[in-house]
């Protein structure tokens, strides 16, 4: 008799996920309890960390800019039913496509020309480095998890070996490309603030969080509002009733595998574009496969999806002030802070929903006495 | 009359239970005396099944209480059920596929530690079993490797080694061809003989007047009728069971005169992954203002023809003419274009296929129509459409409750049959496929589900009707198509329709 517990809409979306971090920080507190620090100065330096000044909300946003594009990624394939794994490799290939329209247009075009450019070749590199496993899946029917896994690996090959070849400076010992120029720079925040009159200290927060925000609300409108986003959903949960209704899943399944692509490329944007102004070899530094746990805890909904990218991009910033402000607080410590919360919001965010549902329940019965 | 308590299997005496909102159960009392066959049936959500549950302690009653045998019990779980001798056969089967018979039987409740002692121990304790009770089982088959029937045995088997005398099967015939039904009445039979009580949930209404020595009506969680099996009628307990007359039979004896073509199969055959034969060279066609039925057993072939005539599946060879549009095996139709050509179907497994179960109601309710103008604006859906074209549906099919954005899921089955229903005959088409239009289906919903087949029919479309309920087929068809082993065994008009003559071309005997 086990059926999955069913909880009125504002408890799901709210007070699960709250309760979850909270039980999570609980956790939390009793290692580092353990561990010997104060649980009430670790969490409020965590905190300050990440909100408490104009500069740690900075790097906490662009931190969470980067996941929003992972997280949409995981979660556009999710709701065709399919679990793309290689967000980091289309990351890398977008990367690479960016830097190739970097690299051939900067010199020439002013940035409101190539910027668009580069956003176009890293979704377009993205998205055909998933079209191939995706088309693998549609028509001979080898998983998308292994053939996504291992197109990472060969991203990450491929990348190094144009790093230490074809596309390195020449006279640079590091395996970097060269840099792409100004006009393939995107503003950084603090510009747009200076511009609009408001003091900004320089930060690797750019203008690709806007684009970030963009892509949220585009693929929200894509899934719930657009005939493709229902056939793609009618697909993911169920393609014998897909079928039934006249739609292909092979179509399906090509397109909401690009387009995963296409989003996971445009982590470029942010890091290439708008912070490191050249490709090196390790920029999407796991951001792809965080974006798997970003998308679970966002129940793959896109405004879940950055809510929970800002709590990831919290975690990151906030654990670095951590690591600099404790005397021996190790990354470590911060790892097993972030695995926690993955833990509790993510992989157990089911475990405390039947108690919220019995106390539902409790709390309803003397309302329902009185009136009946 | 109060039985003697020492004779008296089961005794409940004023259960309550109450879920959220709605009280499964109001005051039921019930008395099984020992060594009968009783029925309890009732339409769906009446309280039948959380009674047994109750009995079987997957759930605690809210107040009233269990005897068994005579004497008071409190049953916390179905092991307490298991110690008290009451067994229950789940309407889905609670073994494991990849295991023996006999390792099924044994999982558990194994008598050694050591497997292969354990194994003779249980085998020397069931090969009696076996030949008193007459549930002939091969034991050292896998199960996944029987027939349902055989499997079904199993489980009787399985609550008889643990010691079980009183008996629970819920819709223990839903999965069963009739042979195998017959078998198993038999074995029953055989049980209550040997003294076992058998408690017996269906909503087949014939079936428990065949084997039923008393039967016990709910409704709206109460019980409405307790009485012998000679003092009643299917008409009597149908009537209980809704709470008004209802007739399921057949409305019109006139002769039809049907209109022109408006389908026309030839030669269709089908082989399935394993080479084989699916549809064997099966030729039909179908008549504007004509419901055809096709009765069979199940998996005779009647799920494929639906299949190829859908577009869902293309046949190995064959043709098909849809009015001016021809179709062969290279160049098949596509659901899409079936539905453009207005055929719509009515699948046999509304929750695989009728319905996307996580869509809200109005999302499933434009299933298979979404590129339509009508609901697709520049790739864009037109919600406010869809939700009023739900409620629409939801109004004029009584569907409940009256929610466009609740879950297709959480709609009961009768509910969500009548939605998918609603979604294919509402746009009037030509032509109508139907496959198990009542299968889970309440008494009330089954009256209404046959009005509207037969609206469409009078409007001038045609229904090809797919259905194991040979009573169905009866009572709807104006012309009836035999299938077995893949082919059409015979066709005839219904006023020759006899159970005998279906029956017989339903076992494969050659017509003329």
């Amino acid at each position: 008799m086990s059926q999955p517990t069913e909880l009125p809409r504002w408890m799901d979306l709210v007070l699960l996920p709250a309760v979850n971090l909270g039980m999570a920080l609980a956790v939390s507190a009793i290692v580092l309890l353990i561990v010997g620090h104060d649980p009430g100065q670790v969490l409020g330096l965590l905190v300050k960390g990440a909100f408490g000044s104009k500069a740690g909300l900075s790097y906490t946003l662009y931190y969470a800019t980067t996941f929003v594009f992972t997280g949409l990624a995981v979660a556009v394939a999710f709701h065709g039913g399919l679990f793309n794994i290689g967000g980091e490799g289309q990351a890398m290939m977008g990367g690479l496509g960016a830097t190739l329209a970097a690299l051939a247009f900067a010199p020439h075009l002013p940035a409101v020309l190539t910027l668009p450019l580069m956003i176009v070749a890293a979704m377009a590199f993205g998205l055909a480095w998933a079209a191939v496993p995706a088309a693998l899946q549609a028509w001979r029917g080898s998983h998308v998890v292994i053939t996504t896994i291992m197109f990472n690996f060969l991203a990450a090959a491929l990348l190094g070996y144009l790093l230490v070849g074809p596309l390195k400076e020449p006279g640079n010992m590091a395996p970097e490309s060269r840099a792409f120029g100004d006009s393939a720079r995107m503003p950084g925040w603090h510009e747009l603030m200076a511009w609009l009159g408001v003091d900004w200290p320089k930060t690797p927060l750019n203008l690709s969080l806007l684009l970030a925000l963009a892509a949220a609300v585009g693929v929200a409108l894509a899934l719930f509002r657009s005939q493709p986003g229902y056939a793609l959903r009618a697909v993911g949960f169920s393609p014998e009733a897909a079928r039934y209704a006249g739609i292909a899943p092979r179509t399906q399944i090509m397109r909401s595998m690009m387009l995963s692509g296409a989003l996971a490329g445009l982590v470029a944007i942010n890091e290439l574009a708008g912070v490191q102004g050249r490709l090196l070899a390790e920029f999407v530094a796991g951001a792809g496969f965080a974006g798997i746990a970003v998308s679970l805890i966002g129940r793959n909904h896109p405004l879940g999806i950055v809510l929970a990218s800002l709590l990831f991009g919290a975690l990151y910033q906030g654990g670095a002030e951590l690591a600099f402000e404790i005397q021996g607080f190790s990354r470590e410590m911060v790892f097993t802070l972030q695995g926690l919360i993955v833990l509790f919001a993510g992989a157990m965010s089911q475990v405390a929903a039947p108690a919220l549902a019995r106390l539902h329940r409790t709390l309803r019965r003397p309302r329902e006495a009185a009136h009946g | 009359m109060t039985p003697d308590p020492a004779q008296v299997a089961v005794s409940l005496r004023g259960i309550n239970k109450r879920f959220g909102a709605v009280q499964a159960n109001r005051a039921v009392d019930l008395t099984v005396p020992k060594g009968t066959i009783h029925g309890i049936v009732g339409e769906n959500g009446a309280g039948k099944s959380t009674l047994m549950s109750i009995l079987y302690g997957f759930y605690q009653a809210d107040s009233g209480s269990i005897s068994i045998d005579g004497h008071p019990v409190q049953i916390r779980g179905s092991h307490d059920a298991i110690a008290c001798g009451v067994g229950m056969v789940h309407q889905h089967f609670m073994l494991v596929d990849n295991l023996s018979a006999l390792d099924n039987v044994m999982l558990g409740a194994e008598p050694h530690w050591q497997l292969d002692t354990a194994r003779r121990l249980v085998r020397r304790k069931l090969e009696p079993l076996m030949a008193e009770s007459g549930l002939k089982v091969n034991l050292d088959a896998r199960v996944d490797e029987l027939p349902v029937g055989e499997r079904q045995r199993l489980e009787i088997l399985k609550t008889l080694y643990r010691g079980a005398h009183i008996l629970i099967l819920d819709e223990p015939t839903a999965v069963l061809t009739p042979a195998e039904t017959e078998a198993l009445f038999h074995t029953l039979r055989g049980l209550r003989a040997r003294g076992t009580t058998v408690l017996l949930i269906t909503h087949k209404l014939k079936e428990i007047m065949a084997l039923c020595d008393h039967v016990t009506v709910m409704r709206g969680g109460a019980v409405v009728l307790d009485t012998p099996i000679a003092d009643t009628s299917i008409d009597g307990l149908a009537e209980a069971m809704v709470g008004r007359h209802v007739n399921l039979g057949r409305r019109d004896a006139a002769a039809r005169r049907p209109g022109p073509a408006l389908l026309e199969a030839k030669g269709l055959s089908l082989r399935d992954e394993l080479g084989v034969a699916r549809l064997d060279g099966v030729s039909l066609r179908l008549n504007a203002g004509e419901i055809v039925g096709v009765a069979g057993v199940s998996g005779n072939g009647q799920s494929e023809l639906l299949d190829l005539l859908s577009g869902l599946r293309a046949p190995d060879s064959g043709t098909l003419a849809i009015g001016t549009h021809t179709f062969d095996a290279r160049h098949w139709l596509d659901p899409a274009l079936a539905r453009e050509l207005r055929i719509a179907h009515v699948p046999e497994d509304r929750h695989q296929r009728g319905l996307v179960l996580p869509f809200a109601a109005w999302e499933s309710a434009v299933l298979g129509y979404q590129q339509r103008p009508r609901y697709s604006h520049h790739g864009w859906m037109q919600q406010r459409t869809m939700r009023g074209d739900c409620s629409a549906m939801m109004e004029r099919y009584d569907v409940r409750p009256r929610n466009p954005a609740l879950r297709s899921s959480r709609f009961s089955g009768g509910n969500q049959q009548k939605l998918v229903l609603a979604r294919e005959a509402m746009p009037e088409p030509r032509i109508l496929l139907v496959g198990q239009p009542t299968r889970g289906v309440d008494i009330g919903a089954i009256e209404f589900i046959h009005g509207r087949l037969r609206a469409l029919r009078d409007g001038g479309g045609a229904v090809l009707l797919v259905s194991s309920e040979l009573d169905e087929i009866l009572a709807l068809s104006d012309r009836v198509i035999v299938m077995n082993a893949g082919r059409i065994s015979g066709e005839l008009p219904i006023e020759q329709c006899t159970e005998t003559a279906v029956g017989r071309l339903m076992a494969g005997a050659a017509v003329h």
